[in-house]
């Protein structure tokens, strides 16, 4: 059982195919797989759908996938920071289907875990309710949603251990443990793989049946809205 | 005179009881923070932690570390992280006590409108849709008229909706309406504003 391989390019050889589904982690540029996607950008690979909360911007995250039109799908709930992906979406060369956030969070935990579909409010009376099944519950109406079962999924971790346990750091662990469950192949990105034994077994965030390829990499983790205070406001 | 946004958030940071989870919209709901004196609150930020605490010093900013405007925030104490599936349970199980959110509009059966106008540039709904079907309380924080000076307190809304029949109460620059059977109910006026001035600035129903 090896998991871990040299580099993004090696982990995701023979795994890419046009026209599949992509689960990816992340929120906003917070625990993007920024390494595999750029590796995915080099392979060539077209026609891709991504189940993806975002769109990266222009020049990081899936936004580098939009600008070689790589993309001919994305189902996020924002990507009002890309312009790129507007100009495509607008011109008809993207496709977009806008999922509510938890909607898509629970499609890829629904999906990961064994689950077609679920009921939910969200959505119910507007038009991502459209063309869904209704149904009632003690007086209340809800809508069916899917799960999804993505062809590979692709995410982000503080640090793993060999065996593919992941620990997320703070509020990068966001999409990537319910993207994780949804591939059939979930390949993982870490800053730090660390040695057998040195992960507490109690604080695995992600445990490793999940994860099947592992690297290790250096990371740019851009910020989107830097904000601060000042000292004297305190 | 009307509220400005300050007053506002103020008047929506009474609405908050010691002990609640809430989780703050962008814009005004954000400065309801700001108010919340000795109540312990404890503030969700739906792309998974509770406890959010304020912007960071300048040089101590973490890229691991946002609010769900991507803004780089702080943890305190209390602070606990999730995942996104996690933190969607929690909003749809019901667990959020209050959502304060901004609307574009609102009308009186309570549907409110706050993500989409057509034609124009559509970012999509994030995690609002899945706020006002899951929380306990909806509360919007809004301008009471736009730009034109037309109400946003509409019979009907005219913008896709967010959600249907989900709004419990409103505070506008001019005071608070709740959403009742039949229409809205007046439930004060903005110091200074008289309740012709509310009606004339209301297309909406009001009862009572």
């Amino acid at each position: 059982m090896k998991k871990v391989y040299a580099n993004a390019a090696e982990a995701l050889d023979g795994v890419l195919t046009d026209g599949m589904l992509i689960a990816a982690g992340g929120f906003g540029l917070c625990g993007i797989p920024e390494l595999l996607l750029a590796a995915i950008r080099d392979s060539g690979v077209k026609d891709l759908s991504f189940a993806s909360n975002n769109a990266g911007v222009d020049d990081f995250g899936i936004g580098i996938l939009l600008q070689t039109k790589q993309v001919k799908k994305m189902i996020s709930s924002y990507v009002g920071e890309n312009a790129e992906f507007m100009r495509q979406y607008l011109s008809g060369e993207l496709e977009l289907e806008f999922n509510p956030q938890g909607t898509l969070a629970e499609r890829m935990r629904a999906g990961g875990a064994g689950i077609p579909g679920f009921y939910t409010k969200t959505g119910v009376g507007t038009v991502i309710a459209e063309g869904k099944e209704h149904k009632d519950f003690n007086g209340e109406t809800y809508i069916l949603e899917e799960g999804i079962f993505a062809d590979l999924a692709i995410v982000k971790a503080w640090k793993a251990d060999d065996t593919g346990n992941l620990v997320f750091r703070k509020t990068a662990r966001n999409f990537n443990v319910p993207a994780a469950t949804c591939g059939k192949i979930c390949v993982a990105e870490v800053e730090e793989i660390v040695p057998r034994g040195s992960l507490d077994p109690d604080k695995i965030h992600l445990p490793g049946i999940y994860v099947h390829r592992i690297i290790q990499g250096d990371h740019e983790k851009r910020i989107e809205q830097r904000t601060t205070r000042k000292k004297e406001d305190a | 005179m009307p509220w400005d946004r300050n007053q506002m958030a103020a008047r929506a940071a009474e609405e908050l009881e010691d002990g609640m989870y809430v989780n703050l919209g962008i814009g005004i709901p954000t400065l309801v923070a700001n108010y919340v004196g000795d109540k312990d609150i404890t503030l969700q930020s739906e792309n998974g932690m509770l406890g959010m605490g304020p912007f960071p010093y300048e040089g101590e900013e973490d890229p691991d570390l946002i609010n769900a405007g991507k803004q780089t925030i702080t943890e305190l104490s209390r602070t606990a992280y999730f995942d996104s599936a996690t933190s969607f349970a929690m909003i749809r199980g019901g667990k959020i006590a209050a959502a304060i959110l901004g609307a574009m509009e609102v009308d009186e059966k309570g549907d409110l409108a706050n993500w989409m106008i057509p034609g124009k540039l559509v970012k999509g709904m994030g995690g609002a849709m899945d706020l006002v079907a899951g929380v306990g309380r909806v509360i919007v924080v809004m301008d009471h008229t736009n730009k034109h000076g037309e109400s946003k307190v509409l019979k009907e809304c005219t913008l896709p909706l967010t959600g249907k029949g989900v709004v419990d109460r409103i505070i506008t620059n001019l005071g608070v309406l709740d959403v009742v059977e039949g229409g809205l109910r007046i439930v004060e006026l903005a110091e200074g504003v008289s309740e012709d001035e509310m009606r004339a600035a209301t297309e909406a129903t009001i009862v009572g």
